[in-house]
């Protein structure tokens, strides 16, 4: 024991105090809203890495814009859509290295494909089918749906990548409403406590469907709770892809030398929570324009105009290549054969206990006797 | 042979399974540098170091989400959970994520874990240290609960459990951790998951039990028997999957059945077992089930949890309510 492993003892108690700020704490930026820079500041990329993650920025937007799309005429389950998070998600994952995981937890359609999810299996996955889990080739664990509860297992996973000596990170995603789960701060903690290759990434976009950020949270940020648990904590402005990338690689090199990051990303959703919700119940149209000038989109757009990198681009056909993409993917979705109700039974164990081996049984002697049950039954969405 | 008490059985297949399987890790609560509050993880740390063997934080919901992690990524963590009443707080961990990710997965990925608890009453422990909540975690699709009753069984079924592909909840009863020994081999032996023992065999009605409460229930059968009843007592061992091949073969030759267990009565794992003999074996029923359980209360803090658990005196009452009914 030693005075300095409890701290020194001081006759002020202000020094001896933590204090909420009274303002939001910055986020690191790179490009303004404006479209300036500083060029000294921006990180040296390739034309190529510029080019891909514009086209995965668009690639984001047309999933989105699709799903709904296919979601409104009864082919898609519901969906939560990234529009307006175009930087946060790409900037995020197309910073990540090949061996590194992410576990998402929905609004990241981009980052699971560049993590090598198949689209047609993101679009399988909001129809409600499992198999889309399988994730063959791609490190990506299944959508964190139940909040938070995804965070202590990827310090798990991170954990075991450790002891492997693995040269990667895990990528544990969520928004801003998953740190006021116990799951969420019990895996942080546990997380400082080992020093397990981490990023913890939350897209804070501001509202957690209806609840606004101040109502979330009494802390000014969620990157401030990473002092608390013994992380690092960094904030970015999400809707700046250089910023996002370049902070996503720093806090990458920590999690890799034994210190785990919360890495804040600011943003906003432009469109609703997900398909279900009506986001005009809590949210004014001015502060939706307000953050629609401050779109990812065009702010990248307008530096890479500057830069003269522009010139290679043609997005129009990026577009229309997207959506050939997604046309490909979404007739494969469509062939996808489910297979027959033996498939709601096989998975639980390894070895299929009796009881449950009798139930599917049972149930398959059933539907033969009793064909017209099949009125009750639909495979939803259409397809 | 070592004769040992059920708890260093628990450490004997410890030690035995960490020997052959680096991917084994046994963390959790003062697991490590103290060999755990009963003493159950004792000597890991020296033998197996602190990479494999660790103290954790004071979180359940750390313990079990981060042993999830570490078994889809290869390990095999079995992990303690000091006192059962504290795996509540991990319930959303099993619920949501060890025993559902196989499933989600279609097998790509599986937690083959086990998470060991000491569960129930009677050591005088404080408040929220004795609960038997195992019908709760049985009813989770995906988990295999299993409750042994003696040292040579703990040994055999904690290494099959380890063994297992899938999450195991292995519920250990505290109350007869060190109440005796027995001939416990030194050598590896597995017991299989999912099959029960019958303890005493008899004609005239089946007692079933499980854990801990098989020891009132031996000790009630063998008063009968001094009566002149010949009960038949069985030990399920794991109650989910539970045996319902020799449960029912012995309604049939008893026609008569009385289920102990120290949980609460509504919702137990008794009402499970009945419903299935009503399926199984209704017309070999000449009498109505009864149960002899801990009431629907919590479990009383140490001056009057003796009141709450089923004793030899209860279960007697239990089995000729039925003779008599």
């Amino acid at each position: 024991m030693s005075e300095e492993s409890v701290g020194a003892g001081r006759a002020s108690l202000e020094e001896c105090s933590f204090s909420q700020a009274e303002e939001a704490p910055p986020r690191y930026r790179l490009v303004q809203p404006d479209g300036s820079y500083d060029e000294a500041a921006i990180p040296d990329l390739d034309v190529e890495t510029h080019r891909g993650l514009y086209r995965w920025m668009v690639m984001q937007q047309v999933v989105d814009e699709r799903m709904v799309k296919l979601q409104r005429r009864g082919e898609m389950g519901t969906y939560a859509s990234g529009r307006g998070q175009e930087a946060s998600i790409v900037g995020f994952a197309g910073a990540l290295a090949d061996d590194d995981w992410i576990y998402p937890y929905g609004r990241e359609a981009a980052a699971m494909l560049i993590k090598g999810m198949s689209l047609r299996d993101l679009l399988l996955y909001w129809r409600g089918v499992e198999d889309a889990n399988r994730f063959p080739n791609a490190n990506v664990l299944p959508i964190a749906i139940a909040i938070g509860t995804h965070v202590p297992v990827a310090v798990g996973k991170a954990w075991g990548m450790k002891l492997d000596g693995a040269d990667a990170v895990m990528g544990a995603m969520f928004g801003e409403g998953h740190p006021s789960t116990g799951e969420v701060q019990a895996g942080m903690n546990f997380a400082g406590v080992l020093d397990v290759p981490a990023v913890f990434y939350c897209q804070n976009n501001l509202y957690s469907i209806s609840c606004p950020f101040e109502d979330q949270t009494g802390a000014k940020s969620v990157a401030q709770k990473a002092l608390a648990w013994g992380l690092d904590g960094i904030r970015v402005d999400g809707n700046d892809i250089l910023a996002v990338y370049d902070a996503t690689r720093r806090a990458r090199e920590r999690a890799l030398a034994g210190t785990p990051v919360i890495l804040e990303s600011v943003t906003y959703r432009l469109e609703a929570h997900t398909t279900n919700d009506d986001p005009s119940r809590y949210r004014t149209d001015e502060e939706v324009e307000w953050w629609r000038r401050r779109e990812p989109m065009s702010r990248y757009r307008s530096y890479l105009e500057a830069e003269g990198l522009w010139d290679g681009i043609d997005e129009e056909s990026i577009r229309e290549e997207c959506h050939e993409t997604f046309d490909a993917a979404k007739a494969a979705a469509d062939d996808f054969d489910p297979g027959g109700i033996d498939e709601l039974f096989k998975w639980v164990y390894e070895e299929t206990p009796p009881e449950v081996q009798r139930q599917y049984e049972a149930f398959e002697a059933f539907l033969e006797a009793r064909p017209d049950a099949y009125d009750h039954i639909e495979e939803r969405p259409k397809r | 042979m070592t004769q040992r008490t059920l708890v260093e059985a628990v450490n004997d297949a410890l030690h035995t399974e960490m020997a052959q399987d680096d991917r084994v890790m046994v963390y959790g609560e003062d697991v490590a540098q103290q060999g755990g509050v009963f003493r159950a993880t004792e000597g890991l740390l020296d033998e197996y170091g602190d990479d494999r063997v660790l103290d954790t934080p004071i979180s359940e919901i750390a313990i079990v989400g981060s042993a999830v992690g570490l078994a889809i990524h290869g390990y095999r963590p079995v992990v303690e959970i000091q006192f059962s009443g504290f795996i509540p707080p991990a319930f959303n961990q099993l619920v949501q994520n060890a025993s559902r990710i196989r499933w989600r997965t279609r097998g790509e990925l599986s937690a083959p874990m086990v998470v060991r608890s000491p569960y129930g009453g009677g050591v005088r422990a404080l408040e929220h240290h004795s609960e038997s909540l195992e019908g709760a975690y049985a009813h989770i699709p995906g988990l295999t609960v299993v409750m042994p009753s003696t040292p040579y069984d703990t040994k055999g079924l904690l290494l099959s459990a380890i063994r297992h592909p899938d999450p195991v909840l292995f519920l250990e009863p505290k109350l007869v951790y060190r109440t005796f020994r027995e001939e416990v081999p030194e050598e590896d032996y597995t017991l299989p998951i999912g099959e029960a023992a019958v303890r005493r065999e008899g004609e005239d009605i089946t007692l079933l039990s499980w854990g801990a409460m098989m020891h009132p229930t031996l000790e009630a059968a063998a008063n009968l028997a001094d009566d002149g009843l010949d009960p038949e007592v069985i030990d399920l061992r794991t109650i989910k999957p539970f045996d319902r091949e020799t449960v029912v073969a012995s309604i049939e030759k008893t026609g008569k059945a009385c289920v102990v267990h120290e949980a609460p009565k509504t919702g137990g794992w008794g009402g499970e077992l009945i419903a299935t003999i009503n399926e199984e074996a209704l017309y070999y029923l000449e009498k109505p089930i009864e149960r002899v359980a801990g009431f629907d209360t919590p479990i009383p803090m140490l001056a009057r949890e003796d009141y709450y658990l089923p004793n030899p005196p209860r279960i007697e009452e239990g089995v000729k309510s039925v003779i008599n009914a």
